[in-house]
């Protein structure tokens, strides 16, 4: 073997690499925490949407059925199924990219050791943003499980739910790990949790169809992303909805996500490398 | 060729200039010091070496290669150590070798083969560490890519003394080695045990640079006589001695007497029939020098 020396400090310059990009060093940061407390994060995972679905299915499912003879020509559970996915989507993504991003950059500080390293700001945005994308997939594909044994899937475009889940989480990460990087504590974020996400989960027509909303109030459900992210799911589920409208709700999400990914880059950039 | 080479450095935030136009040379295995009070421009300069924060102004060459263009690159090969720590403190101190190793992307086994000296404590939690301890395993950290040059932030600030000297004996072990090491610091007792050669900073200039003995030999006399006379004022009592000391310099608690022969000086002051409540002589220090070019003390 030979080894090159460098001519400035004479010393053997070759290292034993792996071979990774450098934000797949990121992720795998993220993965290997994660993989030290996965079973309780599984456990609520799985648990979550059972127990919701139970609930809503077996208890309020009823009262709908009895009252109304389902909502849209399905029965209240297989209505409300697919909208549980884009919300624990959203709920993911949200989770992920507030408190645990102003501790890398504040508390732990793992930020800023990560770019002492050949890691940059950038890798540690796709790191993250990938990140989350994969937590959404898992849950994803085992909420798809779990409707798909409660009998609520329509359509063989079902299996594409776990990826409508993830782009809804990625339209909720990227603008709000952007934001989360522009703060300097977490002041904002119980406001931010209660003012915007929690409305966005009960007004998003996640469990009623947004037509039995007031006109204006139709409108405004209309430009938040966890509605198309609802629409989306509960499309591939049922194999309902036009292409047409499929699309517009595709590429709403995509845009959130790329225009957030720019953002998150930027302001990652502003923060770690002034 | 130096590892590290600025020249008319400047780096700003918005208004406001954190470095003001620097040149210095690192060299392959000198242990180069940056001293200066807080906001002097030192850890400015410590993130522009080590690429994290690029120069608003003026050339800089690291290891030979452009910070701005090069920037991963250099870092493969640099280690550091920031001033404040950054450890994973739910992890234990080899998950947290680990963790950073895969930054540099080195095989699992590749860092455990590294990790020599963790022996009984790499199982325990780094929030179990003592500060000094935490400190050294941070160190220990930033070596588990074998680095070409070693940067220190503050190494010692915040511990207690004997953390401190347990840092010092690891970084005087590095220093023998043959390790480079770039250290910030504003004790300057740290800075003339540690530094072969250091440069003097203040509000974001280099005031001064040499070797520690050399500065203290340029810009300090050999002794300093230091007397305490109460809390009336050192005013008039300075007036009286002037003429005993090659320089005096008043402080708010006590008076500093620049001299060759401390002792003799000290006999020459109870001569003019003074009584001071405490009299000290010592050696110069990188203290005296910074005293003598800025008129302010280190640590305020």
């Amino acid at each position: 073997m030979t080894t090159t020396r460098d001519p400035i400090t004479a010393r053997g310059a070759a290292q034993p690499t792996v071979g990774w990009p450098p934000w797949r060093r990121a992720l795998w940061y993220h993965a290997a925490f994660w993989a030290r407390t996965w079973r309780g994060q599984v456990l609520s995972s799985f648990l979550f949407p059972i127990l919701f679905l139970a609930s809503m299915g077996l208890g309020v499912g009823q009262l709908v059925n009895n009252h109304a003879g389902g909502v849209d020509g399905v029965p209240y559970l297989d209505f409300v199924a697919p909208a549980l996915l884009a919300m624990n989507a959203m709920q993911i993504a949200s989770n992920e990219t507030m408190w645990p991003i102003l501790a890398s950059f504040k508390w732990t500080r793992s930020y800023w050791t990560a770019v002492s390293t050949p890691v940059s700001a950038k890798d540690l945005v796709i790191a993250k943003l990938s990140w989350v994308g994969i937590h959404v997939a898992m849950v994803g594909v085992s909420f798809t499980l779990v409707v798909a044994m409660f009998g609520a899937l329509h359509s063989p475009w079902a299996v594409l739910l776990p990826l409508a889940g993830v782009l809804t989480g990625l339209a909720y990460a990227a603008p709000i790990a952007a934001y989360t990087a522009t703060q300097e504590n977490p002041n904002s974020f119980p406001v931010f949790y209660r003012f915007m996400i929690i409305p966005m989960f009960l007004f998003s027509g996640g469990f009623y169809p947004i037509s039995q909303l007031p006109g204006w109030l139709q409108s405004v459900v209309q430009i938040v992303p966890l509605y198309h992210g609802v629409a989306l799911c509960r499309t591939l589920a049922l194999g309902q909805g036009t292409p047409a409208a499929t699309a517009y709700h595709i590429a709403f999400l995509l845009a959130l996500a790329s225009v957030g990914s720019w953002l998150c880059v930027r302001s990652f950039r502003r923060k770690l490398e002034a | 060729m130096p590892l590290v080479a600025a020249r008319g450095l400047v780096k700003r935030f918005g208004e406001f200039t954190a470095v003001d136009g620097i040149d210095f040379e690192i060299y392959g295995g000198e242990s180069f010091g940056f001293l200066g009070p807080n906001g002097a421009g030192k850890t400015s300069t410590m993130k522009m070496v080590s690429c994290i924060s690029p120069a608003t102004e003026g050339e800089l060459t690291v290891l030979g290669m452009d910070p701005q263009r090069e920037g991963p690159r250099i870092r493969a090969r640099l280690g550091l150590v920031p001033q404040e720590d950054s450890l994973e403190l739910e992890l234990t101190a080899m998950d947290n070798l680990i963790m950073y190793g895969r930054y540099f992307d080195l095989p699992r086994a590749e860092i455990r083969r590294r990790v020599t000296q963790l022996a009984e404590r790499a199982n325990d939690k780094a929030d179990n560490f003592s500060g000094g301890m935490k400190r050294r395993l941070t160190i220990a950290r930033s070596l588990i890519s074998e680095p070409d040059l070693l940067i220190l932030d503050e190494p010692t600030t915040g511990l207690d003394p004997q953390a401190r000297h347990l840092v010092w004996e690891r970084l005087y072990r590095l220093k023998s080695e043959g390790v480079t090491l770039v250290i910030t610091t504003h004790y300057m007792d740290e800075a003339e045990q540690l530094c072969d050669r250091l440069v003097v900073m203040d509000r974001g200039k280099i005031v001064a640079h040499g070797a520690p003995r050399d500065l203290i030999e340029r810009h300090s006399t050999r002794e300093v006589l230091e007397l305490r006379f109460g809390l009336n004022g050192h005013g008039p009592h300075a007036v009286v001695v002037e003429d005993l000391a090659e320089r005096v310099e008043e402080l708010p608690d006590r008076l500093l007497l620049y001299v060759k022969d401390g002792d003799e000086a000290l006999a020459a002051v109870h001569a003019r029939g003074l009584t001071p409540e405490s009299a000290l002589v010592r050696r110069s220090t990188l203290e005296d020098v910074f005293l003598r070019l800025t008129g302010r003390t280190l640590v305020d």
